[in-house]
C-alpha cells in the first residue's frame, strides 16, 4: 500500500514536471527528468533518529503466536541443533544466509536481539506477526516489504532452528 | 421506470394475495420475484457454500467446480483439454495425461462427472468423467482437484453412455455410443449390420488408490448405447443402458435410427459375468491404449500402452444381458434411489416409461421372451413396465430423484422440469427452464441417498437470460429450490463451456479433506530443486536443465549465462513456499509454450528452445507478493558457435 502512495506521489511529481516542461527540446527534458528525479527523494526523506528494527534489542517482547515460554537450558543441545541445522538448509535458505543479510535479516547473533519466543512466533505465524507485532511490522517495512514465508513447520522443528541459532 | 417497476411489481404482489390457495404451503407462486428466493441464495462476503456441484464443461474438455446454492465459480480443472492457465497438458509432467493411441490430443468432449461411491452413498474421494470424442474416463482426485488418472477405452467410438459408477465404486462404466467394427478394419461402411458392435466397459476402480483397468468388454448388437445407470439396492449387480438406433442404420440417424416403435434398454448382470470370467470366460483381444497416471509425489505423470483387452460374447453368457423394450429412442436412463425402478425417457414418446425391476427378475425366471436380438433374449415390455407418466411434456430427456419418492424429468423441446411421483406415477408441478434443458441434478442423484434440497437444470440455449456477450454466449443454468411441494426457481448462473451432467455432494463431505499444499519433503521429482543449495544448471550436449527455485520473491538462480541459440532449456521449477495458497508462475519470453503455476511444494517444468540471440528476461506471473513486479530473471543467450562458459547466479551484489 505505502509503496503505491510513494509511486503514485512520484507519477504525480513526474507528470506535473513533463507539463512544466513544455517539452520544447528533447533532449534538455531528459537529462532534467534525471536530476529531478534523483533530488526527489532526498526531498521527501524525513531523517529519524530510530535505529532500524533489525539492529533494535527488544528481549522481553516474547512476539504474538503460539509459543508463550521457551525454556533454554545453559548447554546447547547439539543434537537437537544439528535437526534444526538441516531445518534451517531446507526451509529456510532461499531468504536467509547465515551471517549476511539477504531477502531477510541473518539468525547470526538473532539471540542477543530478540527472545527465544519472539524467534520461533515469527517462525510459526509470520503471518500474525507481521499484523500484530510493532517490531515485525517495522522489519518488513525494513526489508522493503518482503513477507515472511510461512514454511509451516511444526513447533518441534522451529524449536530445533532455534537451537541451531545458538550455535551461530 | 423504477417506479413503474415497483407498481408492477406491487400489482404482481397484489395478485398473488389474492389468488390466495391454500393448498399452496408455500408461497412458491412467486418464483424468484418471491424476496425469500435472494435469501436463499445468499452467502454472506466470507461464508462459504453448502454445496459442491462439479459441472462438465463439455466441449471445453473440463470440470468446473462451483458452490450451491450461490451459484459461484471455484475452479476448473484440466482433465481432457490443454490448460494455459495452469500448464496442464502443456508442463512436461503432465504432456502424458494426453497420450492416447492416436497420439498426444490436445482437447476433449466432457459429459458425465459421477463421485464416488461407498456402500451407494457419495463418499466425497473422487469423481470420474468420461470423453466422448476420443474415448476415455478420466478420474479426478478431491484432495488436490487434480486429474491424476486417464484410462483410455478401446473398441469404443461416442464415449456417451458413461462414466457411471456401481455402489461400492467396484466399477465406473463406459459405453459406446456409436458402434464400430471391433477390433477396426477396413471394410465398407455398408457392412454395419451385424459387423459393427457396441461395446460395453466395465472399468475396475481399485479400492484404495483409485487406480482404473478394464476389467472386461461386453460386446453388444450394433445400436447406438445412449446413457447408463448402476441398479442399487435389490438391483446391485446389474447395470442398465438406454439404446437407440436399434435400426442399425449407417446413414441420416435423423430419419433412419428413429423407426422402430420401440428401442431397448439393456439390462447387464455384471455380477454373472464377472463369475464367468472367474471361471475363465472371456477371450483376450490384441488391442493398443493408453492408461495415464499422475504422481502427487514426483508431480509427474506417466503413460503407459496397454495391448489387450478382455472382450465378452453376450451370447457365452446365459443370464447375464437381457432386453427391455423402450419407446422411441430413449435418452436417459435412470435408477431409482432404492433401485427398484428404471426410468427409460424415450425422446420422441409423450410417456415417461418407468421399468420395475422386480417384474423384470420375474419375467426372467418365467423364461417369457418376447424374441431376441443377436441372441439376446427380449423381454415383453407390458411384463416389465411398472407404470407410465402420461403426456408429461415434449422431449424427456433425463430424471433425477429426491429423497421423499419423487422424480424430476427435464424435457428439453418443452424447456420444463416436471415433479412426478414414483408408483402413482401422477405429475406433481411444472417449473419452466430457461431455455432447453438438457440435464438436471440433485445432490446425490446417482446414489440411494439422494438430497432434496436444491436441483438446478442445465439448459442448452441462453438467448435474453444474462446481458448479450455477441453471438456466443454461456450456458444458463437455475437452481430450484425442491424441498417443498412445489419447485421454486431461486437463481440463474452461467456455465462454462457446455454442461451435461453434473454432480453434487455436501460440502462438508469433501472440504475437510481438502489438500492446502504439497510437503517438500515428499517431493520426489527427479529434478525438483528442494532448496536454493540444490539449484543449478547443467548442460548435456544441446539439452540445458536449469533446477531452478521460487519463494516470495524471487527465482533462484535469476541470472543465467551460457545459454546458446538452439539449444533445448528445461526449466525444472521448484515452488519452495510451504503454505496455503501462494502459487508462483513462469514465463519466459518466445516461449512456444504456456506459462506454469507451480503450486506450493510442486516441480513442473517448461521446454524453451531460444531462437534468438540476446539476454532475454523471465518473471512470475502470478502476483505473489508486494515485491512480486521484482520477481525476475535474465537468461543470456549467445550464438550457436559461442564459448561462453554457463554460469548462474543470484544476489550476488547483495550486501
Amino acid at each position: 500500500m505505502k509503496n503505491y502512495l510513494k509511486l503514485s506521489v512520484l507519477m504525480l511529481a513526474f507528470a506535473g514536471i513533463l507539463v512544466s516542461c513544455g517539452g520544447d527540446n528533447k533532449k534538455e527534458e531528459k537529462k532534467e527528468k534525471i536530476t529531478l528525479n534523483q533530488a526527489e527523494p532526498v526531498k521527501k526523506e524525513k531523517k529519524t533518529n530510530k535505529v532500524p528494527a533489525s539492529k533494535r534489542v527488544d528481549l522481553d517482547n516474547k512476539g504474538v503466536g503460539p509459543i508463550t515460554s521457551v525454556d533454554l537450558p545453559a548447554d546447547i543441545d547439539k543434537a537437537m541443533a544439528a535437526k534444526g541445522k538441516d531445518v534451517y538448509e531446507k526451509m529456510c535458505t532461499a531468504c536467509h544466509k547465515v551471517d549476511k543479510r539477504f531477502i531477510g535479516p541473518a539468525p547470526k547473533g538473532i539471540l542477543e536481539r530478540r527472545s527465544p519466543e519472539w524467534v520461533m512466533n515469527m517462525i510459526l505465524a509470520p503471518e500474525r506477526m507481521v499484523r500484530e507485532d510493532p517490531l515485525a511490522k517495522d522489519l518488513l517495512i525494513e526489508f522493503n516489504g518482503s513477507p515472511m514465508a510461512n514454511q509451516g513447520l511444526t513447533e518441534e522443528e522451529a524449536r530445533q532452528v532455534l537451537e541451531y541459532f545458538r550455535t551461530l | 421506470m423504477k417506479i413503474l417497476n415497483l407498481c408492477i411489481g406491487l400489482l404482481a404482489a397484489a395478485a398473488m394475495m389474492s389468488c390466495g390457495d391454500n393448498t399452496n404451503k408455500k408461497s412458491s407462486a412467486g418464483g424468484a420475484l418471491n424476496s425469500s428466493a435472494a435469501e436463499k441464495v445468499y452467502v454472506a462476503p466470507g461464508e462459504q457454500d453448502e454445496y459442491y456441484a462439479f459441472i462438465s464443461g463439455g466441449y471445453s474438455g473440463n470440470l468446473t467446480v462451483y458452490g450451491l446454492p450461490s451459484g459461484r465459480l471455484f475452479k476448473e480443472i484440466p482433465v481432457f483439454s490443454q490448460f494455459p492457465t495452469s500448464g496442464y497438458g502443456y508442463s512436461e509432467e503432465t504432456k502424458p495425461m494426453l497420450n492416447t493411441s492416436h497420439g498426444f490430443i490436445p482437447w476433449g468432449d466432457s459429459h458425465h462427472p459421477d463421485i464416488s461411491q461407498t456402500e451407494g452413498v457419495t463418499d466425497g474421494r473422487w469423481v470420474f468423467i468420461n470423453e466422448n470424442n476420443t474415448p476415455r474416463i478420466a478420474r479426478i482426485d478431491l484432495e488436490t482437484f487434480e486429474t491424476v488418472e486417464i484410462i483410455e477405452v478401446p473398441n469404443s467410438a461416442g464415449n456417451h453412455s458413461s462414466s457411471f459408477v456401481t455402489e461400492n465404486t467396484e466399477y465406473v462404466v463406459a459405453g459406446t455410443r456409436f458402434s464400430v467394427p471391433v477390433p477396426q478394419q477396413d471394410i465398407s461402411i455398408k457392412e454395419y449390420k451385424g459387423k459393427f458392435k457396441g461395446a460395453l466397459s466395465f472399468i475396475g476402480v481399485e479400492k484404495e488408490t483409485g487406480h482404473m483397468d478394464i476389467k472386461f468388454q461386453l460386446l453388444m448388437p450394433g445400436f447406438n448405447y445412449d446413457l447408463s445407470h448402476p441398479g442399487r439396492g435389490d438391483s446391485h449387480g446389474w447395470f442398465f443402458f438406454t439404446t437407440y438406433n436399434t435400426e442399425e442404420a449407417s446413414t441420416l440417424l435423423e430419419v433412419n435410427a428413429s423407426q422402430n416403435d420401440k428401442d431397448f434398454i439393456a439390462a447387464v448382470n455384471w455380477k454373472k459375468i464377472e463369475e464367468y470370467i472367474n471361471n475363465g470366460g472371456g477371450k483376450m483381444m490384441p488391442s493398443n491404449y493408453a492408461h495415464n497416471v499422475y504422481d502427487h509425489n514426483s508431480h509427474t505423470a506417466t503413460s503407459t500402452m496397454k495391448k489387450e483387452v478382455r472382450v465378452i460374447d453376450p451370447t457365452e453368457v446365459p443370464g447375464a444381458v437381457y432386453l427391455l423394450p423402450t419407446p422411441k429412442s430413449p435418452h436417459g436412463c435412470d435408477v431409482s434411489p432404492d433401485g427398484k425402478y428404471i426410468v427409460g425417457n424415450g425422446k420422441l414418446s409423450a410417456n415417461l416409461t418407468v421399468h420395475s425391476f422386480e417384474k423384470m427378475q420375474e419375467a426372467i425366471k418365467n423364461e417369457k421372451f418376447d424374441g431376441e436380438a443377436y441372441g439376446i433374449p427380449i423381454l415383453s415390455f407390458e411384463d416389465v413396465l411398472a407404470g407410465q407418466v402420461e403426456q408429461a411434456g415434449l422431449g424427456p430427456l433425463h430424471t433425477e430423484f429426491d429423497d421423499k419418492g419423487n422424480a424430476y424429468t427435464t424435457f428439453f423441446i418443452s424447456s420444463e422440469v416436471v415433479k412426478w411421483k414414483l408408483g402413482t406415477w401422477e405429475v406433481i408441478d411444472r417449473k419452466p427452464t430457461y431455455y432447453s434443458v438438457g440435464h438436471l441434478t440433485i445432490a446425490g442423484g446417482n446414489s440411494r441417498e439422494p438430497d432434496g434440497k436444491y436441483m438446478f437444470a442445465m439448459n442448452k440455449i441462453t438467448k435474453d437470460r444474462y446481458l448479450p456477450t455477441g453471438p456466443e454466449l454461456e450456458h444458463s443454468a437455475q437452481l430450484y429450490d425442491i424441498s417443498g411441494e412445489k419447485m421454486e426457481l431461486l437463481l440463474d448462473f452461467p456455465t462454462h463451456g457446455e454442461p451435461h451432467y453434473a454432480a453434487a455432494i455436501k460440502a462438508d463431505k469433501v472440504a475437510p479433506n481438502s489438500k492446502k499444499f504439497y510437503k517438500l519433503s515428499e517431493n520426489t521429482h527427479p529434478f525438483a530443486a528442494k532448496s536454493e543449495a540444490e539449484t543449478k544448471v547443467v548442460r548435456e550436449g544441446n539439452v540445458v536443465h536449469v533446477y531452478m527455485t521460487t519463494i516470495r520473491s524471487h527465482f533462484s538462480p535469476d541470472n543465467i549465462e551460457g545459454i546458446k541459440v538452439g539449444d533445448k532449456v528445461y526449466f525444472h521449477i521448484t515452488n519452495l513456499e510451504q503454505d496455503f495458497d501462494v502459487p508462483h508462475g513462469f514465463a519466459i519470453i518466445g516461449q512456444n509454450n504456456s506459462e506454469l503455476l507451480i503450486m506450493p511444494g510442486q516441480t513442473k517444468t517448461s521446454v524453451w528452445e531460444p531462437k534468438q540471440v540476446g539476454v532475454w528476461p523471465f518473471y512470475c506471473t502470478d502476483f505473489c507478493s508486494a515485491l512480486h513486479q521484482e520477481m525476475q530473471g535474465y537468461i543470456r543467450v549467445s550464438p550457436k558457435d559461442s564459448d561462453i562458459e554457463l554460469e548462474w547466479s543470484l544476489g550476488e551484489d547483495v550486501e
